[in-house]
């Protein structure tokens, strides 16, 4: 696998009057195609701003982010971003929220609308078409926010703690259920999350970022021996336990 | 759990709540439903009862107190002066054309607010620096007491029927475009950021999340609006006017005429009844359009 994104030793300071409060400190990390990254680390540790950075909503103060795609164009590959609330427009039906953003990109096509009919189909939300996003379940709010990110066509997905805003048991469903929805439409995701049992059920590698200024840590692949993708069969593994405590190690010892 | 789970159990929650609701319709539920509905009527017409019998129950006061003498009608008129005075001022007087022209005059000065005050407001969101040049500005002229403009406007733009929207305007411009304003800026700074994370640009961002967000915060402001908007003809009326009902009290007052004065100021109180039922409607419909 070759990586589509390189991040080399980037660095970004928040400025205030009372000086300068760095977040971020010579991160450096590459993404696969195809790979889901978890990045954990203490709240307030920047992981945020790492994915605005990622997502091209900040520049880097420093390091720079090389870009690598499989035919060789140097264009920046098409961002996904879904945010900790899903934000569906209570002003729009589900439909009308869901094209938000071929509605800005000016690509209401055909062809594009097909697919998010399709989507829609797929994840079996076309009879809340016409609906407004307070008539739907948490989980059908995720995934119509997946589908209003996946009508765009993105190549990378950053997801930062998407599902934060769901009770937990909600939770354990509904983010099993949007990655293997992504995972089933190819793509890549960088997820922040702070719950490790999340980064260990979901992602094929974890990035642990220490508390503030945040630097990579540690970078650990993940390879569970049931992989049926479901979150509890996940959780019930044999290897788990041990991603755990070596997770839960790094992020307590400084 | 996979993709057909996660739609059973959506659909599940939703059968459950319609037999729940079934049971409410077909079991001893039912009366308790009938129960509470006539409970809401009567409650509502309870309240409407009672405003009608303040409202007679002052009439027939006001009325009696004037005939027994307790207090002079000279000064304090009462419903049969107000009434006859109506009618004499429908026939002789024009009072329907005073009418108009205080109505005409306000609504123009409410249209003309709510359009400045959404342009200078759509601009204070886009430049953050201006707003915050202006905001001191701002908010000097918003307490200024605007009666106190109207002669310098009458001194600028003479006694017509300029003069006078320019001072309904002045009173409720400022407060409008500071309301305006800080709706735009408590709309969900997330909710932006996502428009910018699909690509949509500034432009976008006030069109499709800050406008719209903003709606109910434009309704209520422009609740307020009119009447403010009328205090401000009504004040323009008083020293510059020829017409309109300010005109009307301001000349009572002077030819001692009080019957006159009593009959405008409840004629005031009709139309800002009406203007707050018309905008009340305006904003449920506005509110159906939107499924607020």
């Amino acid at each position: 696998m070759r990586n589509i994104l390189e991040l080399k030793n980037i660095g970004y300071s928040y400025h205030s009057l009372h000086g300068e409060t760095i977040a971020l400190k010579d991160i450096s990390f590459g993404v696969q195609e195809g790979e889901f990254i978890a990045i954990v680390g203490p709240s307030g540790c920047g992981k945020s701003t790492l994915l605005s950075i990622i997502a091209g909503l900040l520049a880097p103060e420093q390091g720079t982010i090389v870009v690598n795609n499989p035919d060789g164009s140097l264009h920046y590959p098409k961002i996904g971003y879904m945010l900790q609330r899903d934000h569906l427009f209570e002003w729009r039906t589900v439909y009308r929220n869901v094209i938000l953003g071929l509605e800005l990109n000016h690509k209401m096509t055909k062809e594009n609308l097909d697919k998010v009919d399709a989507l829609l189909t797929d994840y079996g939300l076309d009879k809340f078409r016409d609906k407004r996003p307070s008539e739907l379940s948490g989980g059908m709010k995720q995934r119509a926010a997946l589908i209003r990110t996946l009508a765009l066509e993105p190549q990378l997905l950053l997801l930062d703690e998407p599902f934060s805003a769901l009770d937990y048991q909600t939770r354990l469903f509904v983010s099993a259920d949007i990655c293997r929805l992504i995972r089933a439409a190819g793509k890549t995701m960088i997820i922040i999350t702070h719950d490790l049992a999340e980064a260990i059920s979901l992602a094929d590698r974890i990035i642990v970022l220490s508390g503030r200024p945040a630097v990579v840590k540690n970078q650990m692949s993940v390879n569970l021996t049931i992989s049926d993708e479901s979150p509890l069969a996940a959780r019930n593994a044999p290897e788990f336990q041990q991603y755990f405590n070596r997770l839960w190690e790094d992020m307590t010892h400084e | 759990m996979n993709d057909t789970e996660m739609n059973r159990e959506g659909m599940d929650s939703e059968n459950k709540g319609n037999k729940r609701k079934k049971e409410k319709n077909h079991s001893t539920q039912l009366t308790k439903q009938e129960e509470f509905v006539r409970k809401h009527r009567r409650h509502h017409h309870e309240i409407a009862s009672w405003r009608t019998i303040i409202f007679v129950l002052f009439l027939i006061l006001w009325e009696v107190s004037a005939d027994l003498k307790w207090i002079d009608s000279f000064f304090f008129s009462s419903p049969s002066r107000v009434a006859r005075c109506f009618v004499e001022q429908l026939q002789y007087n024009a009072l329907l054309s005073h009418i108009g022209i205080t109505l005409l005059e306000t609504l123009l000065s409410f249209l003309l607010v709510l359009l400045l005050s959404m342009l200078i407001s759509t601009l204070l969101w886009h430049s953050s620096k201006l707003s915050e040049i202006l905001e001191p500005y701002l908010v000097v002229l918003n307490s200024l007491p605007k009666s106190a403009l109207a002669p310098l406007f009458i001194v600028w733009l003479g006694t017509g029927a300029k003069t006078i929207i320019v001072a309904g305007m002045s009173v409720a411009v400022f407060g409008s475009i500071i309301s305006f304003y800080t709706g735009f800026q408590q709309v969900d700074a997330e909710k932006i950021t996502l428009v910018y994370t699909l690509g949509g640009s500034r432009r976008d961002a006030f069109f499709k999340v800050v406008f719209p967000g903003s709606i109910p915060i434009l309704l209520s402001t422009a609740k307020v609006n009119i009447g403010l908007a009328l205090v401000g003809v009504i004040i323009g009326e008083f020293l510059a006017a020829r017409r309109g009902l300010g005109y009307l009290i301001i000349y009572g007052s002077q030819v001692f005429q009080l019957d006159m004065v009593i009959t405008s100021i409840i004629v005031l109180c009709i139309i800002a009844l009406g203007f707050y039922k018309a905008i009340q409607m305006i904003e449920h419909q506005i509110k159906i359009q939107f499924k607020m």
